[in-house]
């Protein structure tokens, strides 16, 4: 029988993927965003898993936020990786340092 | 076990092995395949948890508009995937070890009694998902509905400012470039000698 603590745990295990996905891959900004998509799933799946068990649809009402914010910050955020590859000619992290000089 | 359950397992191995590829995987092209396989199978587990609409949602925003978009700039961009792996393992430990420690906190958390023995209250069925989240967001949740709204209108205007470059649309002078021109880009004085009668 999967119960909720199930849910969660499958979420727990996502999100602490998702951290070591930004360890990893701390040079390479896409990869960086695309660990933070899979952070804020890793959230949702959460808020679903609530919502169904606890018998409450706001957690669905806040899913749906989530979702309209994370298209939003994904838009912009690859909008400044191409500002970043335009002035850098490259996207690792490490050559980002114009503002240290 | 019922039918449900199998289908719970199946989809989140597949959910967690897709984003196990996606930190790991040596082109980024191949990370947002994955990442789209893993937004794929939560869709999944959350129709297994009666959000169909999110469910839906999550298909048509995520995997046809964002990642799409990642598509795109990956592959628009000339990436040096060398550069970008070079001592990819050499935070290894450390990462693991926080994220092992993340995961067996939140054991601790969730194997308690309250989250284990609670059977599903369900929201009730008389009326479709879409509908019931339909009533509640047109009512209840209608200002930040409206925000929402706002903010999606702020990522398109401000994507479109921060990469908008190139020829000018107008023919307006900049004052900026008026500014920094001096005398010598206008007006150049040429001596030459006067012609003679004859």
């Amino acid at each position: 029988m999967v119960t909720l603590s199930h849910y969660l745990f499958l979420g727990g295990i996502l999100f602490a993927i998702s951290i070591l996905g930004i360890f990893l891959n701390r040079k390479n900004i896409i990869l960086i965003l695309m660990a933070i998509e899979l952070m804020l799933l890793a959230v949702n799946i959460n808020f679903i898993a609530f919502s169904h068990y606890l018998g409450d649809l706001s957690g669905q009402i806040f899913v749906f936020f989530i979702l309209t914010v994370a298209a939003a910050e994904s838009a912009i955020g690859l909008a400044i990786i191409i500002l970043i590859f335009r002035n850098y000619k490259s996207i690792n992290v490490a050559d980002v340092n114009r503002l240290k000089e | 076990m019922i039918f449900t359950d199998y289908l719970f397992y199946l989809f989140s191995s597949i959910l967690v092995l897709a984003s196990l590829r996606v930190i790991t995987a040596n082109n980024p092209v191949y990370s947002a395949l994955s990442l789209v396989l893993a937004f794929f199978s939560a869709a999944g587990i959350w129709l297994l948890l009666h959000a169909e609409f999110l469910a839906i949602a999550l298909v048509l925003v995520y995997v046809g508009a964002v990642m799409v978009l990642f598509l795109f700039v990956v592959m628009m961009l000339d990436i040096n995937i060398e550069a970008l792996r070079q001592r990819f393992w050499s935070y290894f430990p450390v990462a693991l070890l926080i994220a092992l420690l993340f995961i067996f906190e939140i054991y601790l958390v969730v194997t308690d009694k309250f989250f284990s023995s609670s059977d599903p209250a369900g929201i009730p069925l008389e009326k479709s998902n879409t509908h019931s989240i339909g009533s509640v967001l047109y009512t209840d949740y209608l200002l930040p509905f409206q925000v929402a709204a706002v903010i999606l209108l702020v990522a398109i205007i401000s994507a479109i400012v921060l990469t908008m470059y190139g020829k000018k649309s107008h023919k307006a002078i900049d004052p900026k470039d008026q500014i920094k021109v001096n005398r010598n880009d206008r007006v150049r004085v040429v001596k030459m000698k006067s012609e003679k009668k004859k």
